[in-house]
């Protein structure tokens, strides 16, 4: 990229998590846009405090200390622009932190508008509590009555194509109306109309006063055929900004801050995700996951169309006390290399629920939290992909699809003391097929610059290509349908230099090959026995591939991955697999 | 760093707002002397709503409908009463299903709100009204001490704390309860055994207070009739000490146990109150602090969840962890005299 086309613009981006607010800093060196450094704090969105402000002070506080650069004023605030080298130029901020935003979801047809409004509202921190639809049996009454007994912060209603006809529409806005009419003023919950345009202007007129915030995003569902996501996710994005401008303190001068620039974290994420996967035009997909205290957030996207799944259900924070909603105890405990017992595991969610900032000090306690990323992982990619595009494709029906590169940021996973821990949550949770590589955000950049894309489109690129990320490992998955310890896949890595590394891997097995970052070699497969490596069964091939910090990692495992029953065999299992990559 | 604080206060000012869930009338005034069985403010307000279809039943259009109503918004209606009618050869009328008053009418509708009740809310403490919230409630302050737990199962109650304990691990049993206990707030360490759960409700007792519970038992806990109070967490383990030394130096006291949830961001938790006389008003419970040695702390994860101790040190840069994490930590020095380092993420100040 020439110099010229970089401005010389700083960013700050602030992150504003469940556990931490982080800041981070971007700026030119040498003509490229590098992240500089990173300041950190505890949030402070939780009583006492109720003011995410503090925590946002002490983030940057720490950057200045890490960078010696001053970015807040004598009053503490923002310098912006840049004054004689202190501040910055611009600035930006995404937030995930507060309860899920209680949502009700309303629409017509099951199968249609009340679909996509569902999948609308999973691309952000919300929990739906109550769906209202035309096949809904319940009289209007009792459908009002609901909802002023849930108290909901936000009502989402789709419904009706553009120009299409109007009365059903009608009729439910009225019965949201009368409910929104009967909750007192101030416990009103914002509106987002992404139904029949028609009915826009009728929608705003009449909810203006009945609502704490109004939004009309473009219809979900222009016609019966096209469903259009995007829109009225961006829609979504800013509404929830102002819902939580109301919940929680200092999110208003944050969002001033940034110029209106504030944006869910998850959003943020979905937005850089989508960005790769138009910019690298890979034929298979990108995969962004994020197992944070708040939600778990998957953004898969195949050429650009994005599937963005936010799941507080599956944070590793408050919303662990419900997990066993989702899953069983036994589902847990199969990835446990240790005796843990179930009851022990069912109180440590709870504990964990009432401190979510808290971290296992403890070998056992770590174990299990590593085990609980990848259950919710698994349980979150597993709601996801119902909706990825149908430009996704795979090796084995219900499994994940292609991807190329997976992105990983939490830091149970970015920060485990170990990278073979990092990788095996990874393989487990994921169970990619194929060839692909395992990308670690260790620094939490994503967010940050799915937030600039928007300011500045050159700075994510030259960020991502700077090495600001850890490159974890390059995985090679066969499929194949063959007993365990049959010979599935030969593989060859030829260095630069001329030397070579020879492996013939056995279903079942779990294989490295070194492969320092910083160097490249060309990987030759030979698939056996009609295993697939993504080049169809049995067919071979040949890729040059990156050093990353683990190397060429072969998991013949099997996909699915399936467990021995016996504990004390699974255990051992599991510490083995553990062991062969360095964990 | 910034240290969350769970109060553990021997004699302490308590403020809490009691607040009606919809407007009504406040029947309290500024400095009254208030049970906790008292009434401080009443609502009345329908437990559902009934949508009439105006329009269809007259078989006229919304606009004409809206015109043949009988009733305004705010009227009360009895059950029978024509609510709407037609004149003229086709002579109809639409009647009130149930006895309420018509919240809403328009649109060829009325919406009424039906099965009316009294909403009574009581002060849950004994204090003084120190500040009145018109339509919804009052403040009731009172001097004494302040227990705050981590889970509560919604319910609150008052009564005299007997403890049923001799050590602040000891398990609450059923063989343990008899009737000697009915009507009073126990006291024990922890509770792993349903069936002591059931006994408190048969008994009944006015509260219970533990230091932890199963987390397998809180389907449980949630549906006896009387308040419970955990102070420590889901991982069984003994009552922290400072709270077990403050709860059992004032047992066959009056306390009030607060059930109330514990939401980390309204910042209301589940508490024991113990009113005591004073002879000057004491400071209210402190709230935001940074983390600084001398703080007593609770330790909140294992290996020492539960334990008490004295933060001495905020050690520099990051600690490794025996599982090999590098986090900021503390040293601690727990009650028995051993120092351990612990992440700062893992302490409560308690205070």
């Amino acid at each position: 990229m020439p110099t010229s086309l970089v401005s010389t613009d700083s960013l700050l981006a602030v992150d504003v998590g469940t556990a931490t607010t982080r800041a981070t800093l971007f700026d030119v060196v040498e003509g490229y846009y590098r992240f500089v450094a990173s300041g950190r704090a505890a949030t402070t969105a939780a009583a006492p405090f109720k003011n995410v402000g503090e925590g946002v002070r002490q983030a940057i506080e720490s950057l200045q200390a890490v960078t010696g650069r001053t970015f807040l004023d004598a009053d503490l605030r923002l310098i912006i622009p840049s004054q004689d080298g202190t501040g910055v130029d611009t600035f930006a901020a995404t937030l995930s932190a507060g309860p899920a935003v209680e949502t009700v979801v309303v629409g017509l047809l099951a199968d249609v508008s009340f679909e996509s409004a569902q999948r609308l509202a999973r691309t952000t921190y919300s929990r739906v509590v109550e769906t209202i639809g035309m096949n809904d049996r319940r009289k209007p009454e009792e459908q009002i009555d609901s909802i002023l007994r849930l108290h909901p912060d936000l009502i989402l209603i789709a419904g009706g194509t553009d120009g299409g006809a109007t009365r059903s529409v009608r009729r439910i806005l009225e019965t949201v109306g009368l409910a929104c009419y009967l909750l007192p003023t101030d416990e009103r919950p914002a509106l987002l109309f992404v139904g029949n345009q028609t009915l826009a202007p009728e929608v705003e007129a009449s909810f203006q006063l009945l609502t704490s915030s109004l939004s009309i995003g473009s219809n979900l569902r222009p016609t019966l055929e096209i469903e259009d996501l995007l829109p009225a996710q961006r829609s979504l994005a800013d509404l929830y900004a102002r819902i939580r401008r109301n919940q929680i303190g200092g999110v208003e001068e944050l969002g001033a801050w940034a110029g209106g620039n504030l944006l869910p974290t998850a959003y943020a994420q979905g937005r850089i995700i989508r960005f790769l996967s138009q910019v690298y035009d890979t034929r298979k997909g990108i995969l962004g996951i994020d197992v944070g205290a708040s939600a778990t957030t998957i953004a898969a996207s195949f050429g650009g169309e994005l599937t963005l799944g936010v799941y507080p259900q599956f944070g590793l924070g408050e919303g662990l006390s419900g997990l066993l909603g989702y899953t069983s105890l036994e589902d847990i405990l199969r990835w446990l290399p240790l005796d843990i017992p179930a009851e022990v595991v069912r109180d440590y969610l709870y504990q964990k629920s009432l401190y979510p900032t808290s971290i296992p000090a403890t070998t056992e306690d770590l174990t299990l939290e590593q085990a609980l990323a990848r259950q919710t992982l698994c349980l979150a990619l597993k709601a996801s992909g119902k909706d990825f595009s149908s430009r996704a494709k795979g090796l084995v029906p219900g499994m994940a699809p292609y991807f190329e590169p997976i992105l990983a940021g939490g830091s149970v996973i970015t920060h485990a003391p170990k990278l073979g821990q990092s990788l095996m949550i990874l393989l487990d949770a994921i169970q990619p097929v194929g060839v692909t590589t395992l990308i670690l955000d260790q620094n939490n950049l994503l967010p940050a610059l799915g937030a600039a894309a928007n300011l500045n489109a050159i700075l994510p690129i030259q960020v991502l290509e700077s090495g600001a990320f850890l490159g974890l490992a390059t995985v090679v998955a066969p499929v194949a349908s063959v007993r365990p310890g049959t010979p599935v896949l030969r593989a060859q890595l030829v260095y630069k230099n001329g030397n070579e590394s020879r492996l013939e891997v056995k279903q079942g097995a779990l294989e490295t090959l070194p492969l320092p970052s910083g160097q490249s070699a060309r990987l030759n497969l030979e698939p056996l026995h009609r295993a697939d490596v993504g080049f169809g069964p049995g067919r071979g091939g040949s890729l040059t591939v990156s050093g990353t910090a683990l190397g060429v990692v072969i998991d013949a495992r099997g996909r699915p991955l399936r467990l021995p029953a016996d504990h004390a065999h699974r255990h051992e299992l599991l510490k083995k697999w553990l062991w062969a990559v360095g964990g | 760093m910034l240290a969350p604080i769970a109060h553990v206060l021997p004699l302490t000012t308590i403020r809490r707002e009691r607040l009606l869930p919809v407007p009504g009338r406040v029947v309290v005034h500024l400095g009254q002397k208030v049970t906790p069985a008292e009434v401080i403010a009443e609502a009345n307000f329908g437990q559902e709503h009934v949508l009439l279809d105006i329009a269809s039943g007259l078989g006229v259009s919304e606009e004409q409908a809206d015109a043949l109503m009988h009733v305004r918004t705010g009227d009360h209606v009895e059950d029978g009463q024509v609510v709407a009618a037609r004149s003229g050869l086709s002579r109809k009328n639409v009647r009130a299903p149930r006895s309420g008053r018509v919240v809403a009418v328009g649109s060829g509708q009325i919406l009424m709100e039906v099965g009316e009740g009294t909403y009574e809310l009581r002060a849950g403490l004994p204090g003084v009204v120190t500040r009145l919230i018109p339509e919804r409630g009052a403040e009731i302050t009172v001097n004494g001490a302040l227990i705050e737990g981590v889970w509560g199962n919604g319910r609150v109650d008052v009564g005299l704390m007997f403890p049923v304990l001799s050590a602040p691990d000891d398990p609450l049993i059923a063989d343990r309860m008899d009737v000697s206990l009915r009507g009073s707030v126990l006291l024990c360490g922890t509770c792993n055994d349903a069936a002591a759960l059931r006994a408190a409700n048969e008994l009944p007792v006015r509260g219970l207070i533990l230091g932890s519970i199963s987390s397998a038992l809180l389907p449980l806990a949630m549906q006896v009739r009387y308040p419970l109070v955990v102070i420590d967490g889901f991982v069984q383990q003994a009552m922290n000490s400072a709270a077990y030394r403050l709860l059992t130096t004032n047992s066959k006291r009056e306390v009030t146990v607060n059930g109330e949830p514990y939401n980390r961001y309204s910042g209301a938790r589940p508490e024991v109150i113990i009113p005591l006389p004073v002879s000057q008003e004491p400071p209210v419970p402190g709230e935001a602090k940074a983390f600084a040695p001398g703080q007593q702390v609770r330790l909140v994860l294992a290996p020492y969840a539960g334990k008490v101790g004295t933060l001495l040190a905020l050690l520099p840069g990051l600690t490794a962890m025996p599982n090999g994490l590098r986090l900021p930590a503390g040293e601690v020095r727990l009650e028995g005299g051993e120092q351990v380092a612990v992440p700062l993420v893992n302490l409560e100040v308690l205070g």
